[in-house]
Order: structure tokens, then C-alpha cells, then sequence
């Protein structure tokens, strides 16, 4: 069986690797790029600790097939540090213990982002059901919830000030 | 100075922050390396192959064509894994989970195992091993393996705690009674007695981190395990044992750790990676799949449940009695004991009588998960209390209040409580505001209490202070949810600097000396005593090193503020030396500077909590949401609020999802068909509402800061919490848990149609 | 001095609810539970905790038992 040749950009450096034609994005990211912050709970896209963005959209990795990453722009938590700082989102999960075992984590901060994205300011609801692809089995939610909660404002504050200059 | 562990009410200034944990960045880069994240040069990937069959001989393990197959490395079956135990029993139950050895007990009990040099080789190769099963008759439900004809799970189970000793091999391993008083009598003097049995399902810690480990024995014999545990030195000292091993020479890593709830404190599949590799030669990878973690890795106990309360009409309990059947999966344990013991643990009873029986089935082995055992009798006890005050016409919280233990009751358990929350968690439930909050149509509030004992055990820890005036702190309790933090913060109050100065680390098995496992709500407890008592050595081997720079006596120096000072007229132009200016001069005063601790710490002090629920039902569909939680707990002291509020939400929503959701659904045929996320459905974000915490500080007695242990106790009042609160929405009360929607809608039929 | 026994250990102490063992530790009570007894050494292989005024010890042989206190004996147990 031969393998396929997948040629993508993630978290905006080009990437190149072979893998056989089956192999999840997920197996990829893991075992042949080495970004080991892309959890598997379940590989069935029940748990979302998989999640990765494609061209912007949030996915679960472990329902991608790596050949169909080819050409496209792959997102993972480790792309979410910029220029050596923290993400207001992965700060606001330490400030706020939104993690405790912190497996979850890497999912959940790839899936809040992709909703901080598309809206900035959401209500309590919205970050529930945007985030209800994602289990997390140690905090019942509660922080991790008022952790997008602080970060979206902060987000929104620092985006203000951006404008005004 | 000695070791003394009683409570002293002192002034903190650094326990009680919530500061930031030191393993945060880590964890929110994905850097963080977990069971699954590590790798070795030359590494295999090692799959096991599962029975599919509820009960089965295993009359033949054909691997010759697997082992053919190029690519693979290692075949292994249980001949590659002798009976090494000397007769302990336990050790062989172990072994025997690790590998079937002639009978599959359960479905996706493990029959064999590959390792070969990538995922799709492995999986080939699984496919060309076979297995030759003669199908044996099974039992998976609690109740149907008490009776008489029920198909005999292990023949070499006689039941104990009975007289005369039982000839028989049967499922019941043991019946255990506990409680005082003559409860006959009791029920004589009751005015109203109630009387009603409960059943609960299934359910799994739920864990999100599948099991997971990289095992590289070298052909000398020495080995080295990397392994997601609660507990890695418990791990190495048992795969020593069933391997062979001195345990000098297997040195096991503990990952960072994605969950384990009690799920991981159970060896599982360890042996089997370490055997593979020693057979390959390599190091082997050995991850288990969603699927084999509902199969294979053990759930809680399903239960049956029969109580019986009376009292007199003005609310005294005069009697209680409980029979508990707890089903144990296809291995004896005593988790229908515990469940015996906790089951009236909140109350003062004159008379009180538990049975507890523990009982085997063709399902997998029952492992621990977040005080074991305690929620099911609770869901039991707490569903009879609320019908209890509603025949007396009383008010639920009053009449818990009216028959709360306190300081001074015996237990039904059997010992005499020292101070304990249970009285104080019920007055903060009184006074909540949540009890007042307005209620809408088809909504109902409920409320429950909950006990658990919480434990100590053996540990060990290192304080090591550098020449910059840092501190590294070395631990061997896993860290499962915060308590780098907590104990970081502990050595910085006891040396009085900053937290900021303290690094705290989980060491390997060969860097520090035995440590028991991250359960029974211990990590904060017992290494957080031992932290107190290594910096306090290290305090004291600083005022020697501060008396050689001022060239005094030891005995005129003091550790004040986080420093050496000179005490006394003659010393008073002596200003006082700061912890970085003694540990500076270190090279020149004697070395490196460290404190050091091993201990017993025992009593971690026993808990309760009473919790508040609000819940919707859609009688249309029979579907409940929470709409309010409330936890309110003692938690003696908390040295992190941010993460003992952490541990109060994270149970209640495992509680939340046991009583609403989760329960594993076994077909005829005694397979399991629900082994994934999407069909065993735990809560989701959008399931729960934020949850509401209050902490209490009764202090405990036996230990420094008064720290109990917190972890667990959450867990165990959801269920009746919610059942109460279903009960007063809709007025129908579930004795089955979970209150899933079809069980909902068919009690409301039956009330419509009665 | 008395200790007490909690119903399951009662078989193995002659259907005894309390029996008397003078000890400095719980050491001590221990090995002079398992001489006195011997039907108890199923249980202690499984385990006996050891409550002292109502605190369960585990795993401390050295702890010293104050002669007013309530001892009571109990299983060992394992916690989450
Ligand atoms: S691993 Fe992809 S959703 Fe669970
Ligand atoms: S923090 Fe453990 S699963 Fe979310």
C-alpha cells in the first residue's frame, strides 16, 4: 500500500509529510509533525479535544483524513502563541482555573477561539452551545465558561484600543 | 520542633491565594506531554486483542500467522505471562484482568497482544490471531447473579462473612454488616416508617485521556515504564510483582495526567506493554481506544438497594436499616462494604443496621471512581429522607437537621466523630439564597447530604533549596488537579517567601521514595503535610547555617518573615538574613540545603456536603435540565479556593450526568452496547449551568492548617439531589437511576394512567 | 483497655462486639490481635484500619493509642 504525499500549511509554516491514504489528520499532527497538544479521546468527533481549525473552521481532526488537508491552512493550540505571547484566551484559562487535568484544554481553547472569530461577543448560551462539542470531565464547565467570558471582553478592550490608534 | 500534625489556628499569608499553577503555560501550549505524548526511538505501536463474548473458554490462540506477518515484533498471550504472584490472590486477579488466562470474563476482556512497527501492521496482525471460544453461559445484572442457578462467575469465590462457611462457590464474595443498637426495637417505636428499594446503572469515571503508556524493557532486565497513574510508584511495585522485576530496577514516569477520578488507580494493561516490549526488544506504545476504555478499563458498581427508615412524629430517625448489592464486575472487591458503611454516615441513629453485599458479574472490573461507592447508598438514603419528612409533613432540610451526626455521634460506620460539617453544610443550604429563588412551571428544587472518609497514606517529599534562594519542591503524588499550586503554596507560607520562588515537581520512581496513590481525596492532605514538615527541617538546617555566618550560638537564632534572625541583646546589631542571602553563602556553610520528609499521613479527616438543585422537567418529552446547582462543602481548609471550588463543580457534574444520563447498557448476549461518547452521554457545556459553590472551614484536628481532604465528597448528593428535585417538579419519584428521558415519561404515564 | 469491633471482624473474635487488648501502638494491637485471634488473619490480610476518637489510621504501626481512647477496628478501605 502506497503512501500519499500531503503538502499543507499549519499554523502558518509550510508542512510536508507522507502518510498512508487512511490516516487521520489527527495521526498526522500526532505522530509525523510532531504536535502532540492535539488530543485524542475518543477518534469518533465525540469529545473535541481533536479540535483543530481548517481554513478557519474548527474541526475534529480525528474525522479529517490527512489527504484532505492538502492545499488548506491547519490551526492547532500550538499556533495560537504570537510572537511569544500567550493568547488572551490562554491566559484567561490560567487566571481563571479553567483547567484542571487540562486535557481538554488544548480543544477548548482552539474551539472558543474559532467563536471569539466569528463573534465577539457572545452571551452565556452561545459559548455554551459553541462549546458543546468539547467535554471536559474535571471542571463542570463553570470556568471554563467564565474564562471565554473574560477573555472576550479583554479581546474586545485591546481590539478598541487597536481602532482608536 | 517534631512533627506534630494538630491544627493550629495561625495566620496565612500565602495559603489561600489563588495564584497561578505552575504547570498552566504548559498545559494551554500543548506542550504539556500526557500517556499518549511521548515516544521513543525505535518505538512499537502494541494493540490488544478483546474477547467479544460476555463469558467464554478459550479452548485455542492460533498467533503463528500474526507472528509471521512482516512488521511484527512481539506476540503475546497469557503464557507469556506465568503466575509469578506466589498465591497472592489479588496480584493473580490483576494478572488474570491483564490477560484472560483460559476464560474471557467479560466482553473486551483482553486475549492477546501484538506489537508491531506502525498502527496499520498491528492492526493485521490483530486480525490473524485466532482465537478458538467455546461460549459459556453469563450474568450481568446484580440482582439475577444472587440467584441460586445464576451462571458462577469464578469458581474459587466462596462467600465470606457467612456461618457456617459456604461449600458452594457462588457471585456473592462477601456479605459485610455494619451499624449499633437493635433496629427491631427501632421500627417498634416508629410512627411512620417508610420502606423502598432503588436501582442504579452502571457508569465510568469518564476520564478524557484514555490509558496510555510507553514501556522499554532493556534485555538486562531493568525497565522503564512511562505511564498516565494516579499512582506510579503503586504501578511499578505491582507490574514488579507480576513481572519479575526487582523494583529497584523498573523506573516508572508518571505523565501529566488527562483524568482518572479512581479509574487510574488500577493497573490495567501495564504488564501487557511491558512483556511486549521485552519480548521485541524495543520500547512499545500501548494507548487504549475510547471503546477499550468503556470496555476494559473498570466502571463504577451497579447497584440495588432496599432502605427502610422510621421515626416519630416529631422527626427523630428511631431506626434505619439498608441492604446494599453491589456488583463488582467479573473480580471480587468490597465495594457493597463501603457502600454499607457510608450509606447513614450524615446521621444520628440510635439504631442503625447496613448489609452490605459484594457481588461478581460478567462485566469488567469495578474500579474506584470518586468516593466509591458512597453516591448509590446515598441516592438510596437521601430519596427516603425527603418521602420521610414529606409523610411527617416536615420540611426536608430541618428534618436532616433535626438527625444530623455531630461531634461526639457514633457513626453507623462504627467509630465516634470528632468535630465534623455535616450540622454547618445544612444550616448554609437554610440560609442559601438559592433557597429562595422563584420557581416556574414544571421546575422543582431538591437538596441532599453526602459523606465521605477521605484518606491519608505513605508519603514522601523533597525540599531543595538553590544557591538563587528558589525552591524546588519534590512530590510523588500525582498532581490531578491543581496541587503543584496548593503545595507550592504550603512551602511558601511555611518558609515564608513568596509563591512565586517555589517550583513543585512530580518525581519518577527512582528520584524519591514510595509515595501511595492520588485517592481517597489524599494529594493535597498527606503531601501537603509532608511539604510542611520538609520545610520546616530545611528551616531549621538554615538557622544552623545562619548561626555559622553570624558565628553564634544556634540556639539565639529564629526564622521570622522568611529569614534568620538573631534573638537576644548581644546579637542586636545582627541584621536578619533573608532566605536568598543564607542560601547564597550555602557552598561555604555546609552545602546544599534541603529538607526532607517521609510520613504516614493518616486521617485526612472525614467530609460532608449538602448539595441544592433546581431542575426542569419537559413533561412532553420526559427530559430534565439543571437550571440551578448549588455545592456546599467543608473543606477544613482550603489552600487554593480556585481549585477546592474546581473539585466541588467537577463532581457535581459526574453526579449530574450519573443521575440524568449515563449508564452502560448491556445487551442479551451480555455485550456492552453503548462503548463511546455518542452513545454514553455525558454532560456537555450546554447541559449544566454554572454551579455554585460555598466553601466551609471546619478545621480538622489532625493537621497543621486544618486541610481535609476535598476531592471526592462532591460526587455523592447529585443523584438524590436530583431525584428529590424531580420528584417536587413533576411529582413522580424515580427509584432508577438515571432518570433518563423514557424513564421520566413512563413514570409520568403511570401516574396519569394510576 | 476495650476495642470495639465492627460487625463484619465480630465472626472472626467469637461473635465478640468488643474484646480487650492492652497496646502502646497500633502496632502492637495489631500483632496481639493476630496471636489472640487467628480466625482474624483473613481480615488482616485484607486489611484493618484502626480508629482512634473517632480518627481512621490506615498504615501507622508507631502511632501510639492514648489509654482513654475509643478504639474501634474496622476494614480498610480504598478511596477515588
Ligand atoms: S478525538 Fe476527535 S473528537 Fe474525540
Ligand atoms: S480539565 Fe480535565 S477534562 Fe477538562
Amino acid at each position: 500500500m502506497s503512501s500519499v504525499l500531503v503538502s499543507t500549511t499549519i499554523n502558518g509554516d509550510p508542512v510536508e509529510f507522507a502518510c498512508p491514504p487512511e490516516e487521520t489528520l489527527l495521526d498526522s499532527l500526532r505522530d509525523r509533525v510532531g504536535l502532540t497538544g492535539v488530543k485524542e479521546g475518543c477518534g469518533t468527533g465525540d469529545c473535541g479535544s481533536c479540535s483543530v481549525t481548517l481554513d478557519g473552521r474548527l474541526m475534529c481532526s480525528c474525522l479529517v483524513l490527512s489527504a484532505e488537508v492538502e492545499g488548506k491552512q491547519v490551526g492547532t493550540v500550538e499556533g495560537m502563541v504570537q510572537n511569544g505571547q500567550l493568547h488572551p484566551l490562554q491566559e484567561s484559562f490560567i487566571d481563571n482555573a479553567a483547567l484542571q487535568c487540562g486535557i481538554c484544554t488544548p480543544g477548548f481553547l482552539v474551539a472558543a477561539n474559532a467563536l471569539l472569530a466569528r463573534n465577539a461577543n457572545p452571551t452565556e448560551t452561545e459559548i455554551r452551545y459553541a462549546l458543546a462539542g468539547n467535554l471536559c470531565r474535571c471542571t463542570g464547565y463553570d470556568k471554563i465558561v467564565r474564562a471565554v467570558q473574560v477573555a472576550s471582553k479583554e479581546m474586545r478592550k485591546k481590539s478598541k484600543k487597536t481602532k482608536k490608534k | 520542633m517534631g512533627n506534630d500534625t494538630s491544627y493550629t489556628d495561625q495566620k496565612f499569608e500565602q495559603v489561600g491565594r489563588r495564584v497561578k499553577r505552575p504547570d498552566g503555560v504548559d498545559k494551554v501550549t500543548g506542550r504539556a506531554k500526557y500517556g499518549a505524548d511521548a515516544y521513543a526511538p525505535g518505538q512499537l505501536v502494541g494493540l490488544i486483542l478483546r474477547s467479544p463474548h460476555a463469558h467464554a473458554r478459550i479452548k485455542k490462540i492460533d498467533t503463528s500467522k500474526a507472528e509471521k506477518l512482516a512488521g511484527v515484533k512481539a506476540v503475546v498471550t497469557y503464557d507469556d505471562l506465568p503466575d509469578l504472584t506466589g498465591g497472592n490472590r489479588g496480584m493473580m486477579d490483576i494478572l488474570e484482568n491483564c490477560m484472560a488466562r483460559g476464560r474471557a470474563l467479560y466482553d473486551g476482556h483482553a486475549v492477546a497482544a501484538v506489537a508491531a512497527v506502525d498502527k496499520t501492521i498491528a492492526k493485521r496482525a490483530l486480525k490473524l490471531i485466532k482465537v478458538t471460544y467455546e461460549k459459556l453461559p453469563h450474568v450481568t445484572d446484580v440482582d439475577e447473579a444472587m440467584e441460586a442457578d445464576a451462571p458462577v462467575v469464578q469458581d474459587f469465590v466462596f462467600t465470606s462473612g457467612v456461618e457456617p462457611k459456604p461449600t458452594k462457590p457462588s457471585n456473592v464474595s462477601g456479605i459485610s454488616q455494619f451499624g449499633h443498637g437493635d433496629v427491631d426495637a427501632g421500627f417498634a417505636e416508629a410512627d411512620v416508617i417508610v420502606e423502598k428499594s432503588y436501582k442504579t446503572e452502571q457508569t465510568h469515571q469518564g476520564y478524557i485521556e484514555p490509558h496510555a503508556c510507553l514501556a522499554n524493557m532493556s534485555s538486562d532486565g531493568s525497565g522503564e515504564l512511562w505511564v498516565t497513574t494516579q499512582g506510579h510508584f503503586v504501578f511499578r511495585n505491582v507490574c514488579s510483582t507480576l513481572l519479575g522485576i526487582d523494583i529497584a530496577k523498573l523506573k516508572v514516569t508518571a505523565s501529566e495526567i488527562g483524568g482518572g477520578f479512581g479509574g487510574k488507580t488500577h493497573v490495567w494493561m501495564e504488564p501487557v506493554a511491558l512483556v511486549l516490549s521485552r519480548k521485541a526488544n524495543r520500547p512499545v506504545k500501548l494507548v487504549m481506544t475510547r471503546d477499550e476504555v468503556f470496555k476494559a478499563s473498570g466502571p463504577t458498581c451497579s447497584t440495588s438497594i432496599d432502605v427502610k427508615i422510621g421515626a416519630k412524629k416529631d422527626g427523630t430517625i428511631t431506626a434505619a436499616s439498608a441492604n446494599l448489592r453491589y456488583q463488582n464486575g467479573a473480580f471480587p472487591a468490597n465495594w457493597g462494604m463501603i457502600g454499607a458503611m457510608t450509606a447513614y454516615a450524615c446521621y444520628d441513629l440510635k439504631n442503625v443496621k447496613t448489609v452490605g453485599y459484594d457481588v461478581l458479574v460478567n462485566r469488567p472490573k469495578v474500579a474506584a471512581y470518586r468516593a466509591p461507592s458512597a453516591p448509590m447508598a446515598a441516592f438510596g438514603v437521601e430519596s427516603t429522607m425527603d418521602l420521610m419528612a414529606g409523610k411527617l409533613g416536615m420540611d426536608p432540610v430541618e428534618f436532616r437537621i433535626k438527625n444530623a451526626a455531630k461531634e461526639g455521634t457514633r457513626a453507623s460506620y462504627g467509630p465516634v466523630y470528632g468535630p465534623i460539617g455535616i450540622g454547618p453544610t445544612l444550616e448554609a443550604v437554610k440560609k442559601h439564597p438559592h433557597m429562595r429563588a422563584k420557581l416556574k412551571k414544571n421546575q422543582g428544587r431538591g437538596m441532599a447530604c453526602g459523606f465521605w472518609f477521605n484518606f491519608g497514606g505513605q508519603t514522601c517529599t523533597d525540599l531543595n533549596i538553590g544557591v538563587d534562594g528558589t525552591v524546588s519542591l519534590t512530590v510523588g503524588t500525582i498532581d490531578v488537579g491543581g496541587s503543584r499550586a496548593s503545595l507550592s503554596l504550603i512551602a511558601a507560607e511555611e518558609l515564608g517567601i513568596d509563591y512565586e520562588q517555589v517550583k513543585a515537581s512530580v518525581a519518577d520512581t527512582a528520584s524519591l521514595g514510595h509515595n501511595d496513590m492520588t485517592e481517597g481525596s489524599r494529594g493535597t492532605f498527606s503531601s501537603g503535610m509532608a511539604t510542611i514538615f520538609a520545610a520546616r527541617n530545611a528551616v531549621e538546617v538554615m538557622k544552623g547555617r545562619a548561626a555559622k555566618m553570624w558565628d553564634i550560638p544556634v540556639e539565639d537564632v529564629v526564622w521570622e518573615n522568611g529569614g534568620a534572625k538573631a534573638t537576644g541583646k548581644a546579637h542586636s546589631n545582627l541584621p536578619p538574613l533573608t532566605l536568598k542571602e543564607i542560601a547564597a553563602k550555602s557552598p561555604q556553610t555546609g552545602g546544599p540545603i534541603a529538607g526532607h520528609n517521609e510520613t504516614v499521613a493518616d486521617n485526612a479527616g472525614v467530609s460532608f456536603a449538602s448539595h441544592i438543585c433546581d431542575v426542569e422537567v419537559d413533561p412532553e418529552t420526559g427530559s430534565t435540565r439543571v437550571i440551578r446547582y448549588t455545592v456546599v462543602q467543608d473543606a477544613g481548609k482550603a489552600i487554593h479556593p480556585d481549585y477546592v471550588e474546581g473539585q466541588f463543580q467537577g463532581g457535581a457534574a459526574q453526579g449530574i450526568g450519573w443521575a440524568l444520563n449515563e449508564e452502560y447498557i448491556y445487551g442479551k448476549d451480555g455485550t456492552l452496547q453503548n462503548p463511546g461518547f455518542l452513545d454514553y452521554r455525558i454532560p456537555v457545556c450546554s447541559d449544566l449551568p454554572f454551579i455554585d459553590t460555598e466553601i466551609l472551614e471546619i478545621p480538622n484536628p489532625n493537621h497543621p492548617y486544618g486541610v481535609r481532604g476535598v476531592g471526592e465528597t462532591s460526587i455523592v448528593p447529585p443523584l438524590a439531589a436530583i431525584g428529590n428535585a424531580v420528584s417536587n417538579a413533576v411529582g413522580v419519584r424515580l427509584n432508577h437511576i438515571p432518570m433518563s428521558p423514557p424513564r421520566i415519561l413512563k413514570a409520568l404515564d403511570e401516574q396519569a394512567g394510576g | 483497655m476495650k476495642i470495639s469491633l465492627s460487625p463484619n471482624l465480630q465472626a472472626a473474635a467469637d461473635g465478640e462486639e468488643s474484646i480487650s487488648i492492652v497496646a502502646a501502638t497500633i502496632g502492637e494491637l495489631l500483632s496481639k490481635l493476630a496471636t489472640q485471634y487467628p480466625n482474624m488473619s483473613q481480615h488482616l490480610d485484607a486489611g484493618i484500619a484502626v480508629a482512634i476518637d473517632g480518627q481512621i489510621y490506615r498504615d501507622d504501626w508507631g502511632k501510639k493509642i492514648p489509654t482513654d481512647a475509643e478504639i474501634y477496628l474496622l476494614p480498610r478501605i480504598q478511596g477515588g
